[in-house]
């Protein structure tokens, strides 16, 4: 099982994985420019990604959706809408009401409305949008966000 | 092994899918009164609104029992436990037998008496998705809805109402709306922000007596202002279903007593969600907290009791996120009257924090909207953790895992974890 892990030592807080987590998950023409339509679609916007970095004058992270084993947001959500996706723990747009009891739950605060405020949205590792592959993971200038086999301890 | 469950709702799917989650082979029925696919109750007020609909709000998916190897039993009361032959009876006259058993009956909606009420044939009250057909087939443009209770129920119903009527008017005995899980200040936000929306509120007053009118019903408040109404939602309250666990001679306070693994008094027989008192960890001390996420932790970790996995369960505490029209209230663990609370107020949001600096703890919060990363917060409370005051003092400022050691950050960052 894949899962994304971030380097402390590595980010330079760039913020450009918060970008590209929400130019991912934004519909996009087969074979568009990726990051043109980047600059179009989020260039002075206020976003809301489900990476987020953190940062103060020493330390920088980037942090998502951890994909517990035991996921809290699944236990608590009220209307049946997260679920267990091979692994991925995924949010059913459909089925949401946005009541944010993920959000009350998510020890690791990674889960964020979504644009309409009718429903939450968290990291998919990027299975369900246009990107295929963590977009945070691939445009990661420095290689702070990585995309790795999990080693049991 | 067989697992007799009653009740279909969160306490009954968490208890499932614990026990499925490592064990495929023991037997498991689910006997509910309601005859509906398991559904998010919560949800009821949502698809008044038509914010979702009756496939949409299916709490699993249609196969869930199947996939499960769940036998079910819908629309099937329990009317007796016989501990003894370790049986339970059904209003069909059916006996079915157990090895362990799981009453995770929920709690069912409380009418006071008032004079006159018997005159009243437009009534209902609202915890199923019965009450909500029944509102839907009823309620349009010109209906008059009188609500009794400006709890949480009371005011879901209303907001899923206002979707169809603009005459909706909400009376309470307590002085302001949701009395139960705010203080004065949130509470007075919500009022303004729910009458901006529409609601009529008489607070402060209970009704003195029902009659009939001309056209519909009017109520007689106490403080002499009189309502007229079509219809009418009793939302004054609920009350856990203890009675076949009473009946069966299992100790009983408001709810049914439980440990934190669900189990009752009575051997082999487990409860869990709304019919039952839990120890909040806030507290140390047993209470209803009748919400669904606690319904689910309860039910999952009387499931793996149940199944003889390993004893594991979530610490209990008073959490709740709901909305009305658009503003959401997150909140978590308790407000002792000795802390002073830490309160912000904007034109945005309103923060408050019951932060204990003896302790170094956080004990509670309340936050309307400026709820971003809330968990972080829930988290705090939950697991009771130690904090230095400038600590705190970030993390009020902005919940992160900037205010933690590196150490915890590496832990949380870099390994796979699972969070309770
Ligand atoms: C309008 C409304 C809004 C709500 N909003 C929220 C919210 O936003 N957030 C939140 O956390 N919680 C909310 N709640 C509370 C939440 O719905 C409950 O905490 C949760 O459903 C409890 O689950 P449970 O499994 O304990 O019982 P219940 O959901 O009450 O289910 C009990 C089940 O037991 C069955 N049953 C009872 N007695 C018998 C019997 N003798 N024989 C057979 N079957 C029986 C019933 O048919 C039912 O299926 C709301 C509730 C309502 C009514």
């Amino acid at each position: 099982m894949k899962r994304i892990f971030a380097r402390e030592e590595w980010c330079l807080a760039c913020h450009l994985c918060e970008y590209h987590c929400a130019n991912a998950n934004l519909p996009h023409k087969e074979g568009g420019n990726f990051n043109a339509e980047m600059a179009r679609n989020l260039k002075g916007r206020a976003i809301r990604p489900r990476i987020r970095v953190e940062e103060d004058d020493r330390v920088h992270f980037a942090l998502s959706c951890r994909h517990c084993d035991e996921p809290a947001c699944k236990k608590s959500c009220i209307s049946g809408a997260i679920s267990m996706i091979n692994g991925v723990v995924c949010i059913d747009r459909d089925k949401c009401v946005g009541c944010y009891t993920c959000i009350l739950a998510c020890p690791y605060g990674t889960i964020v409305p979504s644009d309409d405020g009718h429903a939450a949205q968290k990291c998919e590792l990027c299975m369900q949008n246009s990107c295929g592959e963590p977009a945070c993971v691939a445009h990661c200038p420095n290689r702070a966000i990585v995309y790795e086999e999990v080693l049991d301890e | 092994m067989k697992h007799v469950i009653i009740g279909n709702s969160a306490g009954a799917i968490g208890c499932i899918e614990a026990i499925r989650h490592e064990n495929t082979e023991d037997e498991i029925v689910v006997i509910a009164s309601e005859p509906h696919h398991t559904y998010g109750r919560p949800l009821i007020s949502y698809y008044l609104e038509g914010r979702t609909d009756r496939q949409r709000m299916k709490y699993r998916a249609d196969d869930f029992y199947e996939k499960n190897c769940v036998q079910t039993m819908l629309g099937e009361t329990v009317t007796k436990i016989l501990p003894e032959e370790k049986k339970v009876a059904l209003q069909s006259g059916d006996l079915v037998s157990y090895d362990k058993l799981l009453v995770a009956t929920g709690s069912s909606p409380v009418i006071f008496p008032a004079e006159g009420l018997e005159l009243v044939k437009d009534i209902t009250t609202f915890t199923t998705l019965d009450d909500a057909e029944y509102l839907l087939e009823r309620v349009n443009a010109d209906a008059r809805v009188f609500i009794v209770g400006a709890g949480l129920i009371g005011l879901k119903c209303a907001e899923g109402l206002r979707a169809l009527t603009e005459h909706i008017t909400v009376c309470d005995l307590a002085p302001r709306v949701l009395s139960s899980i705010l203080p004065e200040q949130p509470a007075r936000i919500m009022r303004e922000h729910l009458e901006a929306h529409g609601l009529k509120f008489c607070l402060g007053t209970g009704v003195q007596r029902f009659s009939v009118a001309e056209r519909g019903y009017v109520a007689l408040l106490q403080s002499g202002e009189p309502i007229a109404f079509d219809l009418l939602v009793y939302a004054a309250g609920v009350r856990p279903n203890t009675g076949l666990i009473k009946d069966a001679g299992g100790e009983v306070n408001r709810g049914i007593l439980v440990d934190e693994y669900g189990r009752t008094n009575l051997p082999d027989i487990y409860a869990a969600g709304d019919c039952t008192e839990a120890v909040d960890v806030c507290t140390g001390a047993r209470k209803i907290m009748a919400l669904l996420p606690n319904a689910y932790f309860q039910g999952e970790a009387a499931g793996r009791h149940m199944a003889g996995l390993a004893a594991e369960h979530t610490p209990l505490i008073p959490e709740n996120a709901i909305g009305f029209f658009g503003k959401h209230i997150l909140s978590a663990g308790i407000y002792p009257e000795a802390l002073t609370p830490q309160e912000e107020n904007t034109e945005e949001y309103y923060k408050c924090f019951y932060f204990d600096e003896a302790e170094g703890k956080l004990r509670g919060y309340i936050l309307i909207e400026g709820f971003a990363r809330a968990g972080i917060y829930t988290a705090l409370v939950r697991d009771g953790t130690k904090l230095r005051p400038a600590q705190w003092e970030r993390l009020r400022r902005e919940p992160g895992l900037l205010a933690f050691d590196i150490m915890t950050r590496a832990k949380i960052l870099r390994k796979k974890v699972g969070a309770k």
